[in-house]
């Protein structure tokens, strides 16, 4: 980059052909007093109030879960992002997706509430005209009502907009009357207020409208019985001729597909935010009774094969940590940028978290699926007791499940990772061609030994990043060039290719975190964190080199398919480095501390 | 020793209608932490520590406060603390409780005396009627600042107070003693040292926590005096070693072992 060029918004998607400078992310070691004390309180108000009573909670005992939910309102944490004028505290993403975080490991409280804070409100904050937030928003940011959301039917799920849900308009005009049935509804045991998702008439998109529990027409099945999260609230709901009053249609008719599409992306990365909160809660207890528990005379957790596994959870939570963070950040100053080119905070702010709708897909599914290791190995770690109720693992690993499937499942989630990036690239949005070209050229170039390069504490690592972009554009290219109009229904390359993605933004994240950390504290100060990276990085070119290979042998064929095979293998290549010592060296620090430390 | 206290000028006062609360505030070690040592043993490291407010001084003699002033009794609360710009994170956090302003006293100390000689002097001129601590804090555990405070102002001090009511001019306060409790009563000014029974701990709220920027944080240079005490060196308590189980059928193993090995019988 010509060094007079003026700094241009990174936009979404073009981690994979930009290089980011380490100062321009934010990482949670910067976070500030007033953050780290709303942090404290959130933390504070689980120890306290949640996790002393997650059996009553998973019981469902009646009026619990919305008493719980009204503490949450009283100290303000149900308004965080909500504007002081709807009676919010206005905070910026960044605090928002924290809250989020740290409630994170509230089992089905934090269902409650990411529910009640996310798809609950965000609808009626983002979408509704003045008279529909001054209803509604000042209770939900408070607490008084609480809020659920109904789009998902029996047979319309991933297919959202295939619902059979239908609205007709009343023969005074006064009213929509809708009809149907909704399921798998978060809170809808105590919600006051329901954003439901119908087609008026024969209408080809769904509209979206507000709906008071009161309302004549509204009733609730009994609560679904599920694996986990039980304390949280799941009802059919059905709607019968319901009466909804025609200024309760929420935004324009036919507009309701984009609002769901939308407030999912907002979802999306919060559940990343989310699943990080409770990975890190499930390693502290991981930690713990690794430490208190002995066989053969000795704690098991100076045992090698309990340390790899403290430290795997530990690296695998900070790395989708970092990227949860880096995605907020860019969010963030998209959304500003867009503010100062005069558009509407609402708007701006939805169309700056539209714009990382790639990076929300893969923080989505990354995160989620880092959860689930983490607690499989946390219920590994407590053995026996792990497989009892009487212990926490039973728990953290039903409840950790749902993560992979609620908010988009995650094949859904890496089938938009692939199209949004692809479709991107067709729109001129994001030049792909370009770089994809090169890499191609590349291949049949004498390979690039690295003339003399300095060996700074980053510079393989970068490298090695640089490398995982150029495979991901030759596998993708070559798919692109090879299946064409086919791509969309082979499936099996599209989930190779998401996974390649994901694993390159984490790698990528990780890596810039480590940076700017190293410049903050030292590199003393940073070993664990360094060794985190290394060994994830390491790791993560094995996977993208496997994900490669599985693509590039479904499609391609002879000599251009051992070209590119031989292509891939030099994009992946790292040197050999002592991971064992690293996994020690960074579950030496969690024992030390006796709880996740990073 | 030096004693430079009673002060001359003592202003403390109670004035109807105007009821001034002083809250001491410690910063002590997160309970969690591990405790290292260095400087052969003279002193605790800070590296890594999470401080937070001293949960007598908080959860007991802040709260308190708090309450006698949203139930109109009180009408100012204000909280000390004696320590280097470092520790205003955690006077801030305590003014995200509530209170109404701060004041730093801009020194360096563990011992009980020197502080309790600073916040005197401070608090002196201040018109306080009421001035609450908790028992002790749980760093150096001395739980003599109170009665230290107490007596350099020379007003009174009840000490371990489980429960905190004020009337007019006087305070009726319920205090633990062996085998049950006594209630006394007692004019105002007073220093009363806190601990459960007191209040139920809070957690700070949003707005709390925005309004914490926004309140005064006044820091005073307080006059130099020498500790009267001089620490000469730490102790970590002896590593835990193993737990021996013992089966219940075998009670002479019990004994020989509670003999030979435990030698306490």
């Amino acid at each position: 980059m010509n060094a007079t060029e003026p700094m241009k918004a990174i936009k979404g998607g073009e981690f994979l052909i930009r290089e980011t400078s380490a100062d321009s992310i934010f990482i949670p070691e910067e976070w500030n007093e007033e953050q780290l004390m709303i942090a404290e309180t959130c933390t504070n108000f689980l120890a306290q109030q949640v996790t002393p009573n997650l059996q009553r909670i998973d019981e469902q005992e009646e009026g619990l879960m919305r008493h719980l939910m009204d503490e949450a309102g009283a100290l303000g944490l149900l308004g965080i992002s909500v504007p002081e004028e709807y009676g919010g505290f206005g905070k910026d993403f960044k605090t928002a997706m924290l809250v989020t975080e740290k409630l994170g490991a509230g089992h089905s409280f934090s269902v409650a509430f990411s529910a009640h804070t996310g798809i609950g409100t965000m609808p009626i904050l983002y979408y509704g005209n003045d008279a529909q937030k001054q209803k509604y928003i000042p209770k939900l940011a408070s607490g008084e009502w609480k809020g659920a959301y109904c789009l998902t039917e029996p047979a319309a799920g991933s297919d959202a907009n295939s619902g059979k849900t239908r609205a007709k308009l009343s023969a005074d005009g006064k009213h929509y009357l809708i009809t149907g049935q909704k399921m798998w509804i978060t809170n809808a045991g105590f919600a006051d207020v329901f954003t439901v998702f119908a087609k008026i008439d024969d209408d080809e998109n769904l509209s979206a409208f507000i709906v008071e529990k009161d309302f004549e027409g509204l009733s609730l099945n009994t609560e679904e019985h599920k694996m986990g999260i039980k304390g949280s609230s799941t009802r059919q709901v059905f709607f019968n001729d319901c009466k909804v009053p025609v200024e309760n249609l929420l935004s324009e008719r036919q507009n309701g597909f984009k609002i769901a599409v939308n407030i999912l992306n907002l979802g999306r990365i919060k559940l990343g935010g989310g699943t990080v909160g409770a990975s890190k809660d499930v390693i502290t207890s991981s930690v713990r009774y690794a430490n208190e528990r002995e066989q053969f005379g000795r704690a098991i957790s100076k045992y090698g094969a309990i340390k790899y596994k403290l430290a795997e959870q530990a690296i695998r939570t900070y790395a989708a940590e970092s990227a949860v963070y880096r995605a907020s950040q860019n969010m963030e100053e998209a959304t500003e940028m867009l503010i100062a080119s005069g558009l509407d905070e609402n708007k701006a702010k939805l169309k700056g978290t539209e714009q990382f709708a790639i990076e929300a897909a893969i923080l989505k599914v990354h995160a989620s699926e880092v959860l689930d290791y983490v607690t499989d190995e946390g219920v590994q770690i407590y053995g026996g007791m792990g497989y009892s109720a009487e212990a926490p693992m039973d728990r953290s690993y039903r409840d950790s499940r749902i993560n992979r499937i609620f908010e988009g499942t995650n094949e859904i989630n890496r089938l938009l990772t692939v199209d949004m990036m692809l479709k991107r690239a067709m729109k001129g949005e994001l030049d792909l061609m370009g770089p994809a070209q090169k890499v191609a050229g590349e291949l049949v170039s004498i390979p690039d030994f690295g003339a003399a390069e300095e060996d700074g504490l980053f510079t393989k690592e970068k490298k090695y990043i640089a490398n995982f972009k150029k495979a991901i554009l030759l596998v993708a290219g070559a798919a692109v060039q090879k299946l064409m109009t086919q791509l969309g229904k082979e499936q099996e390359v599209l989930m190779n290719l998401a996974d390649m993605l994901i694993e390159l933004y984490v790698s990528e994240s990780l890596q810039l975190r480590v940076e700017k950390l190293v410049g903050l504290r030292g590199e003393d100060a940073c070993k664990e964190q360094l060794d985190m990276m290394r060994v994830y990085i390491n790791d993560a070119a094995e996977r993208i080199a496997k994900m490669g290979r599985e693509a590039l042998n479904s499609f391609a064929e002879g000599d251009e398919k051992r070209m590119m095979l031989m292509g891939l293998k030099r994009f992946t290549k790292t040197e050999d480095i002592n991971t064992t010592q690293a996994r020690r060296n960074i579950a030496a620090k969690l024992i030390v501390e006796n709880k996740y430390c990073f | 020793m030096g004693l430079s206290f009673p002060l001359n000028n003592i202003n403390l006062k109670n004035e109807k209608l105007i009821m001034r609360i002083l809250v001491c505030i410690s910063q002590v070690p997160d309970t969690s932490t591990k405790i290292v040592l260095k400087n052969n043993n003279t002193s605790v490291s800070s590296d890594g520590v999470t401080w937070v407010i001293n949960p007598y001084d908080e959860w007991y003699a802040l709260i308190r406060a708090i309450e006698l002033k949203e139930s109109g009794i009180a009408t100012d609360v204000h909280l000390v603390t004696v320590g280097k710009a470092d520790v205003e994170p955690v006077i801030r956090k305590a003014l995200a409780l509530g209170g109404d302003e701060a004041i730093r006293i801009d020194a360096d100390s563990n011992d009980p005396y020197e502080i309790a000689h600073y916040i005197a002097e401070y608090a002196a001129g201040a018109g306080y009627d009421l001035i609450l601590c908790g028992k002790e804090s749980i760093d150096y555990n001395n739980g003599t600042t109170g009665a230290m405070l107490a007596e350099l102002l020379d007003i009174d001090y009840i000490g371990f107070a489980t429960g905190i009511q004020v009337e007019a001019d006087t305070a009726v306060v319920t205090r633990e003693i062996e085998g049950g409790e006594e209630t006394d009563a007692c004019n105002l000014p007073l220093v009363i040292s806190c601990q459960k029974g007191v209040a139920e701990a809070r957690i700070p709220n949003m707005r709390g926590i925005m309004a914490a920027r926004t309140r005064p944080l006044k820091v005073i240079t307080p006059s130099t005096i020498t500790a009267v005490t001089e620490m000469l060196s730490y102790e970590l308590p002896p590593a835990k070693t193993g737990i021996k189980l013992v089966s219940p059928d075998n009670l002479d193993e019990l004994v020989e072992l509670l003999h030979t090995e435990a030698k306490v019988i």
